[in-house]
Order: structure tokens, then sequence, then C-alpha cells
């Protein structure tokens, strides 16, 4: 790449970011994920309690200028396990997404090129697997192999990507057929520099899309994971492990499951809205999504 | 035409042919089988292999498939790992008590969605259907489990309308659980609505911006005229498809919103099944949920087959 051509890539993305951030709700969205990404880095230097701490003499204590959002059933500090309780599942979901949209993003263009009985086959077995719903496939491998994040990253991974595969394989299909992909051919350039250098450029944009979205899905499975109690363990503070964990004594304490609630909700919802901005800007196509995939 | 079903029908087939044998093969390849799954990873010696030769796992994997699916098409599922009960008869009650709390949640919810949908779609942009589909793409995003919780501390413990959660047990006639499944219903429904008021909402407005919609307007048809002749046909056609896919997407949520509820259903069984790391039980229950999948496509396939001439003509 030229330093031009370097110049104009720059300037593209930072085109794209600020077109983003022109829309109020992308702006909002962007900003609720920074404030997500940041209170994740940085939330154990200013936490004010212990997250593991428990209090027998501080339980269930309703927000209050020592504890800002309460008190759990154990007496330990709400607000501090807020703030810590995103961090599992972003680095888990982040993991994840990577993985699954490595091999699904891959699979799924090298499909779309190669077309035939291969393609045929291969996404007959894509459908059927899509056709569990995506809880029982993680569900079968995590009774098999337990729960540590070392299982959770490569299992959610894999059955997210399948989706991608699909989603990369169908935007992929529009350039196949293009005569620069004919022109790669005859000039007898090998499938995987098609797939690398012609065919992922052109698909970039519809697949960080799709990234985004399958983060979010992503945070929302491994959420529901751990709130089914299948992610981590206590006493580490994840969203999902406090509303189950709290659940029972909502009547009395409802700051305890209000609050992590709140924290998941938002993070989800602002990276849907950054993700919507992002492919009204890029051009992506997502009204035509299926649901739940 | 008929030609057109029976291709259907055999994809669907090939479809629950290949769902049994990944879920077989998955559980092969894994490391571990059903026995070290239930004893603990590091079993050994002894009691690893008296439970092997009990459940038959010391034969080849070949063989044990072929007993295996033929035992699913007679109806013989296989004993529970430490349930020591046919699964048949663990799976049986809760199958209907998860098919009951679908039926309700998808008749309340559908005409609900497809008329706020068509609302939304003939006031595109207007206050009406702002709010409507800013409700929509909020209950879509926030995870099951939170909107469900959510339900529960308002109608149960605020205002406290219903009880939290379901009491009945999982053998009680089928009246006694309907009565008491107003909130898991509320749960499912939200979601449901807000996909398939998607949906119908960009189809309306794709048929409202049509040639023949326009002509029609011209021509001076009245609005109502034009909306129920015109529109709706037109454009909830193509929805029942996505009923189809959100219905079957609905049993995956079902997993979550059971378990909150308490409801004796088959995602709940399944969050029991996989605590208890019972290899056999959930094998089944992934089946019966793919089966249904497939089964409730097959039927919006076959509907929209039937209903709309345009497609018969088309080659899938």
């Amino acid at each position: 790449m030229t330093d031009r051509a370097a110049a104009t890539f720059v300037a593209r993305r930072l085109g794209v970011l600020g077109a983003v951030l022109a829309k109020p709700s992308g702006a909002f969205g962007v900003g609720i994920v920074a404030l997500h990404l940041v209170l994740a880095l940085f939330g154990p230097l200013f936490v004010p309690y212990d997250y593991a701490q428990q209090n027998v003499d501080t339980m269930m204590l309703a927000p209050s200028a020592e504890h800002w959002f309460g008190t759990d059933r154990l007496g330990r500090d709400v607000f501090t396990r807020t703030v810590l309780g995103g961090r599992e599942a972003i680095v888990i979901s982040t993991l994840a997404t990577v993985i699954a949209m490595a091999w699904g993003g891959f699979l799924g263009i090298f499909l779309a090129l190669v077309g035939g009985r291969i393609d045929e086959i291969i996404m007959r077995g894509v459908d059927a697997m899509l056709s569990l719903p995506w809880v029982l496939t993680v569900m079968i491998f995590v009774t098999a192999l337990g729960t540590s994040s070392s299982v959770l990253v490569p299992v959610l991974g894999f059955s997210y990507g399948l989706a991608v595969i699909r989603i990369a394989r169908s935007a992929a299909l529009d350039f196949v057929a293009r005569d620069f992909i004919l022109a790669a051919q005859a000039r007898g350039e090998r499938r995987w520099t098609i797939v690398i250098r012609e065919l992922l450029p052109n698909v970039r944009d519809a697949l960080s899309v799709e990234a985004a979205m399958q983060w979010s899905w992503m945070i929302l499975g491994f959420s529901s994971l751990s709130f089914l109690g299948f992610g981590v363990a206590p006493p580490t503070p994840d969203w999902g492990l406090m509303i189950s964990d709290s659940r029972g004594l909502m009547a009395v304490a409802p700051w305890t499951v209000l609050w992590p609630m709140a924290a998941l909700s938002t993070l989800v919802i602002g990276i849907n809205l950054a993700a919507d901005a992002f492919a009204k800007v890029l051009g992506v196509d997502r009204t035509r999504k299926v649901p739940g995939q | 035409m008929i030609r057109l079903i029976l291709q259907r029908l055999g994809a669907a087939g090939v479809t629950l042919i290949i769902i049994c044998i990944m879920v077989f093969a998955a559980v092969e390849v894994m490391p571990g089988d059903a026995c070290t799954a239930f004893l603990g990873r590091d079993a050994k010696g002894t009691i690893l292999e008296k439970c092997q030769l009990e459940r038959g796992l010391d034969r080849p994997a070949l063989e044990r498939f072929g007993e295996w699916a033929g035992g699913m098409i007679q109806g013989d599922l296989g004993m529970s790992m430490n349930r020591n009960k046919p699964i048949e008869d663990i799976v049986g009650w809760r199958l209907r008590n998860t098919v009951i709390l679908a039926a309700t949640a998808t008749l309340f919810g559908v005409p609900i969605a497809l008329l706020l949908g068509v609302i939304a779609g003939l006031r595109r942009d207007r206050p009406v259907d702002l709010i409507l589909s800013s409700i929509a793409i909020f209950s879509m995003t926030i995870p099951e489990f939170v909107s469900a919780t959510f339900l529960i501390l308002i109608f149960s413990i605020t205002l406290g309308w219903t009880s939290g959660v379901v009491t009945a047990s999982y053998n009680a006639p089928a009246l006694d659980l309907v009565a008491s499944t107003a909130l898991p219903t509320a749960a499912l429904s939200l979601i449901l609505i807000a996909h398939i008021l998607r949906m119908v909402r960009s189809s309306v407005i794709d048929v409202m911006e049509s040639d023949f919609v326009l002509m029609a307007r011209l021509k001076g048809v009245p609005f109502r005229q034009i909306v129920w002749r015109h529109v709706l046909p037109n454009s909830l056609l193509p929805t029942i498809n996505v009923i189809g896919l959100t219905i079957a997407w609905l049993l995956g949520g079902m997993v979550v919103v059971e378990t909150v509820f308490n409801y004796p259903g088959l995602g709940r069984l399944a969050v029991d099944a996989v605590s208890d790391r019972d290899l056999p039980l959930i094998q089944t229950i992934a089946i019966i949920l793919g089966s249904v999948y497939i089964l409730t496509n097959l039927a919006a396939d076959l509907v929209s087959l039937l209903l709309n001439p345009k497609l018969r003509t088309y080659r899938t």
C-alpha cells in the first residue's frame, strides 16, 4: 500500500467514524459502548470496595452515600460488583467474536467462491446445525466439556460462527460472478489469494457490521449462560450471575437486580445503536435479517 | 405443485437426519462419553467400566448409532443417565407443557404483532411508528432473562397481580397450566411481537411504495379499500415464513424463560440435564427441538405455497 493509499484508507475510516458520530443515535451508541469499555478496563482502579468482601453487618442495605447501589444478600457492594460485572462477559465475548468472524467469514467467502458440490454439502450441514436453538448447541458442548472460559470461548465462537458462514457467503456471492474475479482466475491466482485479496476487501463492510451484531449477541448469550449457571463461577462478579443470584430477593432488595440489569441492557443497546449507525453509513442492508441468528 | 410439496418434505427429512447424525457425532468426537460426563471427567477403573458396559458404550460407535436411531424411530428414546427412567417418560409431559406455553404465546402474540406492524407500516415515521419501533428494538435487544425478571418485578412484586413463578406440577391438567402462564406468555410474546412487528412493518412499507398501490391511489380508490384489498394480502404473505422462523426461534428463548418462571417444560429440563451432565437426555431434547423447528418451517413454507400462486412457478 502506498502512502497515499494508506492516507485515503485512514481518511475513509475516520470519515466513517465521523459520520457515525454525527448521527445522534450513533454517537449515543458509541458513547455508551466506550463508557462500558472504560469502566471494564479501569474499574478495578477506582471501585470503593472489594468485590468478594462479604459482610454480615451490611446485608441488603438500600442505596446510600456509603453504598451507592446498595448491598446484596452477602453484604457485598453492588456498585463495585456492577462496575466489574462486565469484564468477564466483554473479554469472553470479544475473543469468541473474533473466532466466530474468522472461521465463519473465511469459510463463507470460500464456499461462495468454490460453489458446487462442496458448497451444497457444507451449507446443508450448516442449515441443520442452525435449526437447533443456539442455547442447545452450546449446552451439548458444555455438558460434555464443562464450563471454564477455555471451553466457553471456542464453543461460543464455533456456534455463532455458523450464522456468520451464511452472511459471509451471501455477501461474497454478489461479487463471485464479477469480471475482476474472472480476471484473477484467468491470471491463475490461487483460491486463497482470491479470497483474501479480491473478495475480503469487498465484503469487509458487511462483515464489520455483522461482527458488531455478533458481539452483542455473544454478550447476551454469555450472560444468559451465566444466568443459567453455566458461565463464570462465583464469587466472580458477572451481571448474569448477579441477577440469577439476587432474583429470589427481588421483592425486598430490588436494587440488587436492577443495577446489573441496567448495565447489561445499556451495553447491548449501545452496541446495537452503534451497529445500526455503522450499517447506515457503510450502506449495508440489515433489514433482511432472520431473527435469532 | 405436488412435486414441490414432496420436494420440501424430502428436504425437511434430510435435514432431520443430518441433525441426528450431527448431534450424535458431536458427542462422539468430544473427549469422554456419557459415563465420564456423569461420573466426572477423571473417572477410571471398575466404576467407569461397569457404567460403560451397562450403557453398552464399549461397542463401536456405528453400531450404537444404528441402535439409537432405530430406537428413536420406534419411539424408544433410551434411558436417562441418572434418573434411571426411560427418557420418553420424562420428556413426554414436558414437551406437552412447552407446546402449551409456545401455543399460548403464539396465539396471543401473533395477532397483536400483525396489527401493530400494519399500523406502524401505514403510519411510517409518524409518532405511533417511532414509539412502536423503538419499543420493538428495545425488547429485541435486551436478553430474555432481563425482560422476564423485569416483568416479575412489576406485575408480581410491585402490583401483586399474579404469582411470579409457576407452581403447577409438570403433569397438571392443561387448563391449570394455561391459567398460571400469564407472565411467561407475556415474556415470550414480547420478543415474538417485536420480531414479527418489524418484519410486517417493512413489508407494509414496501407494498405501499409499489406501483400497483400508486395506481390504485391515482384511480381514486378509497384508502380503506387499498389497505384491505391490496396492501394486507400482499404484505402479510411473506410474513408467514417469518412467523414460522420466529416461533422456531422462540424455542431457544424458552430455555431461559422457563427457567426464570420455574415452568416445567422442555427448556428447564434441558438446563437440569446439563447440570446433571445427562448427555442422552440433552441429545434427545436437542433432536426434539430441532424437529419442531424443521416442522414449523415446513408448515410455514407449505402454507405460503398454498396461498401464493406466484411461488408455485418459482423453482427452488
